[in-house]
């Protein structure tokens, strides 16, 4: 089968919808918060009450014209919104506000970068804006259906790539250089499971060096990356087996079957609703001025790739440190904060710094499953254990104890007196004869290691070493217990 | 019973002499409500309400605080929002509705101490020229009782005509407050696209809907224009064009010599009742005769009015009625086990036949396939007709033409032939298509003694040299 598999080339483009993070809704001045209980942030505009009109948010507009920007994408002064007209009981209009004709933002990239290093560009054929409908609920009652219209009218821009992806891999990491962007903008909070961020796949399969493209099906509503790898894988397996077997793939929309990772047709071209778009009457057009567009270049953030490489040059960091650490912007602020709390800006104290967050920070990030925002320890205090570190007060071991120490801290005040007396606690010994001690007395208390060593097996030095600096509590010079280590043993 | 002034002004004098009060005017008013219900005008009567609020205002009055709309008892176009009141659009489909909000005109006249006395009947979602689409049933006319008020702003024109309150809201899409006005014997108002905030009007179609006045004289129908126009940031097609002193304007008179009147001759052909030609000729003789100087123009795409506007205003309307669906509010069908079901039997049982009409064209022309030929086509139509407008007026300050081509008709004489009724609004639509603002003003009676409107149409946001023209008009 791979070698079927190998024949073929598919054809990738997504449509990715992120709700933009605005106070109010898109159209009303209702809150666009997440969590609320149902049906509490709706008013007369949201719920489509007879006679209610809607009014453009402009924030909405900043934030779409930040991403335009931020894709390279050439942003239309004059554009319009659209009605798309469909019924559904949590779309409370009967139509949908959108953009058809004259998106606000047009022909942009974007660049990735690929596992065997080489970038490539994938087009941006549009941006535009729009309103998301409600939520419906079909499972909490067993003869009727809830809709909560807390969602209604929330502000979401969607960004349509040109058909140019052309395997799983780039479509994840073009999905996940889009979620990158947007959170660098502070627009979009990344969340695909809260649905924050949404993505339509367009898929179709042709034969190798064939210039046409084969005929296309749409998988709506990936909610995770791994749900959009593996829908994408499925349904070019699908596809590739339709024609095999001499068949002719046909336009269908499908959804994604997670648990059996297949995809299945929902609808078909002749089922397809013809949303009847036309010119929104009750919106004026948005005018985009040289000045608003001026304002907006000039409040861009530094985009991850150009702060990879200034964090390259400006602190000497490896690449893959800088990569890992400008994956997130909150990350990568975090990281600056440390190192512009740093008494000395040597490049071993950056490094530490460096250090302390890719692998200290991150690990309880991970353990408690939160983001670097919801992150006890300010960057400033790693700023004073990396300046300990690097002035020889103590020892990385120690630091790591340090750290620890802190974690249980409950303000910024705590914290610095926790450091002062731990720093104090585990202030590095470099008395040769107090080591000596230590020394002497865990060789008294492992004779069978000792012999053993003797007998030549000399990798137990590693566990004396450790068995010594777990008695001074990390507090010894590692340099200095090596050689009275080595001293000892040998002579004995 | 205390007998009524007919105007505004002469109302304020009494108020302020003692003479009357509030309360005697909405009793009044509420006499005549009850006496003619055989019209079926209102909807609903806010007879304790009002009563109540007109005490109050007397207070305000006697401590020298009323606003500027104090004595001015108003009825409203049942799809106006009114807070906390049914509003039913002369549908089915709104039953049981009540809403949440006051339409932005409503806040303005309540806050100027205008009373509300009731909301009044009209065509199924404004649809309809003769207020026999309304739910409710037919609005007669309080002239000739066998015969329309016309509509969609039936009721507004009948309260007024038959002395049920001082002034009205009503609204238009195609001359459903100039049709009735005339029908009626009365003024009516349509004022320019965006001077007065459509926030809390029932969508019909939404770039051609305006909110307008019915009254008897134009002071009045200036003073609450000039409460209610203004930009309002709930409704982005409302203009940001500063307010001119109507109420002041409307006092004024033209120097004959500095004004030059278009007559277009397309406004006078074929279909036009005899008697009202005769008399709008007549009237526009007799301006000449006073020195107004007379123009010729052309208006060359009037042929194409009727077409293009209701192919755009079913367009709009189609998708603007999308939301009465029965699943959050008003009419829900009880016979249904689907939600497909849900949606077509709420909406069949719900609307009527004229709304459905419209629905099903404005569907069909926005459809793939169709909305080229059809949609796109009537909105390029209706930038030359913006163009005849925009070029007409280079040369003159008004355009003169009879307000409808007959005078009222008689119930259920068109009801059966949608298509003349549709040619009911054929003077009128281009006002709405051009955006431009004109008045009905009374000009005389046919052969059977009914009346009918002269139309004057003005320049965007003209509505002041409208207001003073109506005194060369009538005196």
């Amino acid at each position: 089968m791979d070698t079927v598999l190998s024949k073929y080339e598919p054809v990738i483009g997504l449509e990715i919808h992120a709700q933009m993070k605005t106070k109010s809704k898109a159209f009303c001045k209702c809150s666009a918060e997440f969590h609320s209980s149902p049906n509490s942030n709706v008013c007369p505009v949201c719920l489509g009450y007879p006679g209610t009109l809607p009014v453009l948010n402009e924030n909405l507009v900043d934030h779409i014209i930040r991403m335009g920007f931020a894709l390279n994408c050439s942003i239309r002064k004059v554009s319009i919104f659209a009605r798309k007209n469909y019924f559904y009981p949590d779309l409370s209009k009967g139509y949908q506000i959108t953009q058809f004709e004259t998106p606000i933002c047009e022909n942009g990239f974007l660049d990735i970068s690929l596992r065997n290093k080489e970038t490539k560009r994938i087009g941006v054929t549009r941006i535009h804006m729009e309103e998301d409908a409600g939520k419906s609920i079909h499972d909490f009652h067993d003869d009727e259906s809830l809709v909560d219209f807390n969602r209604c009218g929330v502000p979401l821009i969607e960004i349509v790539s040109e058909p140019d992806i052309r395997s799983t891999e780039e479509a994840f990491r073009y999905l996940s250089k889009i979620r990158q962007t947007l959170i660098y903008l502070e627009i979009n909070d990344g969340n695909m499971e809260e649905g924050s961020l949404r993505c339509d796949a367009n898929i179709s399969v042709r034969l190798k060096g064939e210039k046409e493209f084969g005929t296309r099906c749409e998988i709506k509503n990936l909610n995770s990356f791994k749900n959009v790898s593996d829908a994408i894988d499925a349904e070019i397996f699908r596809q590739i087996k339709v024609i095999e077997s001499g068949g002719n793939v046909v336009f269908n929309t499908m959804t994604f079957n997670a648990k059996e990772k297949t995809t299945s047709a929902t609808r078909s071209k002749e089922e397809a609703h013809d949303y009847r778009y036309f010119p929104e009457p009750d919106l004026v057009k948005v005018t985009v001025t040289d000045e608003w567009k001026l304002k907006i270049l000039e409040s861009l953030p530094e985009f991850p790739d150009a702060r990879c490489k200034r964090f390259m040059n400006e602190y000497s960091l490896p690449f893959s440190d800088s990569d890992e650490i400008t994956q997130d912007k909150f990350f990568a602020d975090y990281f600056e904060e440390a190192v512009s709390g740093l008494k000395s800006k040597d490049e071993t104290s950056i490094r530490i710094v460096s250090n302390i967050v890719r692998a200290e920070v991150r690990r309880v990030l991970n353990e408690q499953k939160i983001g670097i925002k919801e992150f006890n320890i300010p960057g400033k205090v790693v700023s004073m254990i990396a300046d300990s570190v690097f002035a020889g007060k103590v020892s990385v071991t120690a630091s790591k104890e340090i750290f620890n120490i802190l974690l249980k801290g409950n303000s910024e005040e705590e914290m610095i007196s926790l450091f002062n007396k731990a720093e104090s606690d585990l202030s590095q010994i470099s008395d040769s004869s107090e080591i000596e001690s230590v020394v002497l007395k865990v060789l008294d208390e492992n004779p069978k290691e000792v012999q053993r060593y003797k007998g030549g097996e000399k990798k137990l030095a590693g566990f004396f070493v450790g068995k010594i600096m777990q008695e001074s509590r990390g507090k010894a010079n590692p340099k200095i217990v090596n050689e009275l280590l080595l001293k000892n043993l040998e002579t004995e | 019973m205390k007998k009524i002034p007919p105007g505004l002004k002469e109302i304020q004098k009494d108020l302020s002499l003692k003479n009357i009060t509030c309360v005697d005017l909405v009793k009044n008013y509420l006499e005549n409500i009850n006496e003619r219900k055989d019209l079926n005008v209102f909807i609903s009567v806010f007879e304790n309400e009002a009563l109540a609020r007109a005490a109050e205002i007397d207070a305000k009055l006697k401590s020298g605080k009323a606003g500027k709309l104090a004595g001015a008892v108003i009825s409203v176009k049942d799809v106006i929002s009114v807070k906390d009141k049914k509003l039913t659009c002369g549908s089915k489909i709104l039953s049981g509705f009540e809403t949440l909000y006051n339409a932005t005109v409503i806040e303005r006249l309540l806050s100027e101490d205008a009373i509300i006395i009731g909301k009044v009947n009209c065509d199924e979602f404004a649809m309809g020229s003769s207020n026999e689409n309304s739910f409710f049933g037919p609005v007669k006319n309080p002239i000739d009782t066998t015969r329309v008020p016309g509509g969609s702003s039936g009721g507004s024109a009948a309260s007024v005509a038959a002395k049920m309150c001082l002034l009205s809201l009503g609204s238009e899409t195609g001359g459903s407050i100039r049709q009735p006005a005339s029908f009626c014997g009365i003024t009516g108002l349509k004022a320019t696209y965006g001077r007065i905030s459509r926030f809390g009007l029932v969508a019909f179609a939404s770039s051609f809907d305006s909110i307008g006045i019915f009254g008897n004289n134009n002071y009045d129908i200036a003073a609450l224009l000039k409460v209610i126009s203004g930009h309002d940031s709930s409704d982005s097609t409302s203009s940001d064009i500063s307010v001119p002193d109507y109420t002041e304007l409307s006092e004024q008179k033209f120097k004959p010599e500095d004004i030059k009147i278009g007559f277009a001759s397309e406004y006078f052909e074929e279909g036009l009742d005899p008697d009202i030609k005769k008399g709008v000729l007549e009237k526009i003789d007799s301006l000449k005769g006073k020195g107004f100087q007379v123009e010729e123009i052309s208006l060359p795409h009037t042929k194409y009015v009727i077409q293009s506007y209701y192919i755009l205003t079913s367009a709009e309307a189609s998708s603007n009625l999308s939301r009465f669906d029965g699943v959050r509010y008003g009419y829900r069908s009880e016979n249904s086990q689907t939600m497909e079901e849900m949606y077509v039997n709420s909406r069949s049982e719900g609307f009527g036949d004229e709304v459905k009409r419209r629905i099903m064209l404005g569907t069909y022309v926005l459809s793939a396939g169709y909305y080229d030929a059809y949609y796109r086509k009537a909105q390029k139509v209706r930038r030359l007709i913006m163009n005849d407008f925009e070029n007409a007026f280079g040369k003159v300050d008004f355009i003169i033409s009879p307000t409808t081509p007959n005078t009222a008709f008689r119930l259920g004489e068109k009801i059966e032939d949608p298509l003349s009724m549709y040619l009911n609004d054929i003077y009128t639509a281009s006002v709405n298509l051009a955006g431009i603002p004109a008045i009905s003003i009374p000009c005389g009676i046919d052969r059977n003694g009914l009346p009918f409107g002269i139309q004057i149409m003005g320049k965007k946001f003209d509505e002041p040299g409208l207001l003073k023209i109506w005194n060369n008009i009538t005196e």
